[in-house]
């Protein structure tokens, strides 16, 4: 019992406490000064005629699907190739991880560097030298989240790249000598023993990167504070702004509980419509 | 760190028409992670010791004034106050650790070894949490933190604030009682008829044993500490306490681009150090954290 104390006491307080908290904060009206009041649906009301809250829904999907575009094929790629190299590939590895272990901060901060939209940014230099641009990346607001999925995906992909790699390493050599007695030539061998076997961590790690996704948040603070036009207010940077702006609780932590909802039935229905796929 | 082969065979490795490509692909490949993963780093290290104008100027150029000033680093050190926030940082990094490391060796070892009957109770309950997403505790953790239920203690303002929310990790209790699991239960056993109690078998068995488990949990705990933003954002907001993450956008706005720059790449340096001394480990534990989430 005394061992079991420190992982009650710690979950108790800040893992199930919290989520229940969150579930009643969400039909309470709290801003830590008035005496709270129960007031039902009335917060998911309120952030539901938020138009804001649309417009933040929107940009998020958008932001969703640019990053399974980008992020999503380079990992699995390299991750194949890395798997065939004899000898060097912790150096490969190596490489490909640097950016995951640059933190958050500093890499935004070089990067709205590198986003300069001056034709001497550095980004418009380099495209300059071949004859594109000024692109205005951050500035405008059709370009602004395809540059902050850009930034995420290098800042990401490294450790997709290593999680594929772990689970390549785990494929029995023999069921390659197999298909190659039978015939097999190597595109074969990749399409039907390689990528079969990656099978279930593409799955979940698709999944994953949409939930990951969803929570988009330090990126569009640090960038473009949501701007220019709100193209880049992300639903978690509006739950931000409820609660430690406007300092309105229940509507943050309804928006919160309404996120967490559409992430359950995604998820769910991802798991019901890929059942029976992702066994090897 | 693969297996005997993979796709390719050996003989598939003598034919010309698999050799060139592969060896094609190999050199294009590395190149295009020397630009996108070493790159920016030593980008930010040029940059870190150029003047402003050269960096806002030809961004490429190297050293177009030739001026080095490498006094750009003591600047941001000292005036920018870099060098007390990383100490911040590292206080908040080994905390987590430590905390981390507490909460999930002894709740491995109730759940691995000592086996109460309450025990699939617990393991079921942390489990869940994996599948809530943080986003819903963010708001009631802020609150929480603001006052600790029961005792009513506020922690924003103290490091207990972000050492104690992430010791509640489910991931670092679940790899720690996998490996715990693979420990022959004859060991405890034997350890048992020697008289040795359930406090002396974690401490001199189970502990020694799983040293590389530990390692990858501190490694890890260290960086996604060193990393993140939001949480000490929120609760640490007497700047005296704050980790170098939540200074250096506030600096960035008072700052020359150099002193900033050079700022940038000082909190930079420590957690790549660490990543290139320790990289074995690391890599395993985020392949480890792919299979656990499979």
């Amino acid at each position: 019992m005394l061992f079991a104390l420190p992982v009650l006491l710690v979950f108790v307080v800040f893992s199930w406490g919290p989520i229940v908290k969150g579930l009643v904060m969400s039909v309470q009206q709290t801003n830590l000064i008035d005496p709270v009041k129960w007031v039902g649906l009335e917060n998911f009301r309120y952030v539901l005629s938020d138009p804001g809250v649309g417009q933040a829904a929107l940009n998020t999907l958008w932001f969703t699907l640019l990053a399974l575009l980008f992020g999503f094929p380079v990992p699995v790629l390299l991750a194949m190739f890395l798997s065939e190299l004899r000898g060097k590939s912790w150096l490969y590895s190596t490489l490909a991880y640097l950016p995951v272990i640059t933190p958050p901060v500093v890499a935004i901060l070089l990067w709205r560097f590198f986003y300069d939209p001056s034709p001497s940014g550095m980004f418009n230099t380099i495209l300059g030298t071949v004859g594109l641009g000024p692109y205005p990346w951050l500035d405008s607001p059709s370009s602004a989240m395809p540059s902050i999925v850009l930034e995420a995906t290098w800042a990401g992909a490294g450790n997709a790249v290593i999680i594929y790699l772990a689970a390549l390493t785990s494929v029995r050599a023999d069921l390659y000598e197999a298909a190659e007695l039978d015939g097999a030539g190597v595109v074969r061998r990749v399409w039907h023993v390689m990528l079969p076997h990656l099978r279930g961590v593409l799955l979940l790690m698709l999944l994953l990167q949409v939930i990951g996704t969803m929570q988009l948040f330090t990126e569009p603070l640090l960038f473009t504070g949501g701007g220019p036009q709100g193209s880049t207010m992300t639903i978690l940077l509006l739950i931000y702004n409820y609660a430690f702006v406007n300092g309105d609780y229940g509507a943050a932590t309804a928006l919160s509980v309404l996120l967490a909802l559409a992430l359950a039935v995604l998820s769910a229905a991802f798991q019901l419509a890929t059942r029976g796929w992702s066994t090897e | 760190m693969s297996g005997d082969r993979g796709a390719l065979s050996d003989s598939d490795r003598r034919l010309t028409r698999v050799r060139v490509p592969f060896v094609v692909g190999q050199v294009v490949v590395l190149i295009g992670l020397l630009i996108a993963g070493l790159g920016p780093l030593l980008w930010l290290l040029k940059a870190a010791i150029s003047p402003t104008q050269d960096s806002i100027r030809s961004p490429l150029a190297w050293f177009p004034s030739g001026q080095v000033q490498w006094g750009n680093l003591a600047t941001a050190w000292q005036q920018g106050h870099i060098g007390y926030y990383l100490g911040n940082t590292a206080m908040i990094a080994a905390g987590t650790a430590l905390a981390s490391l507490i909460v999930c060796t002894t709740a491995g070892y109730v759940l691995s070894v000592l086996r109460p009957r309450w025990g699939a109770v617990l393991s079921a309950g942390i489990l869940a949490t994996l599948f809530v997403p943080h986003i819903v505790s963010l708001v009631p953790l802020y609150l929480t933190v603001l006052k600790v239920p029961v005792v009513h203690a506020n922690l924003t303002n103290t490091f207990w604030a972000v050492w104690l929310p992430p010791a509640a990790s489910a991931f670092n209790v679940l790899i720690v009682k996998r490996f715990f699991d693979g420990i022959p239960r004859e060991y405890f056993e034997a350890a048992r008829i020697d008289g040795a109690g359930s406090i002396r078998v974690f401490t001199s068995l189970v502990l020694p044993l799983s040293r590389p488990i530990l390692g990858v949990v501190v490694l890890l705990s260290i960086i996604s500490s060193w990393k993140d933003y939001l949480w000490p954002l929120l609760v640490l907001t007497n700047p005296d306490l704050q980790p170098v993450s939540v200074a250096l956008p506030k600096i960035a706005k008072v700052t020359e681009l150099n002193i900033q720059l050079a700022g940038l790449f000082l909190a930079l340096l420590i957690p790549v150090l660490l990543f290139l001394v320790f990289q074995r480990a690391f890599l395993r534990g985020v392949g480890l954290s792919g299979g656990i989430k499979a």
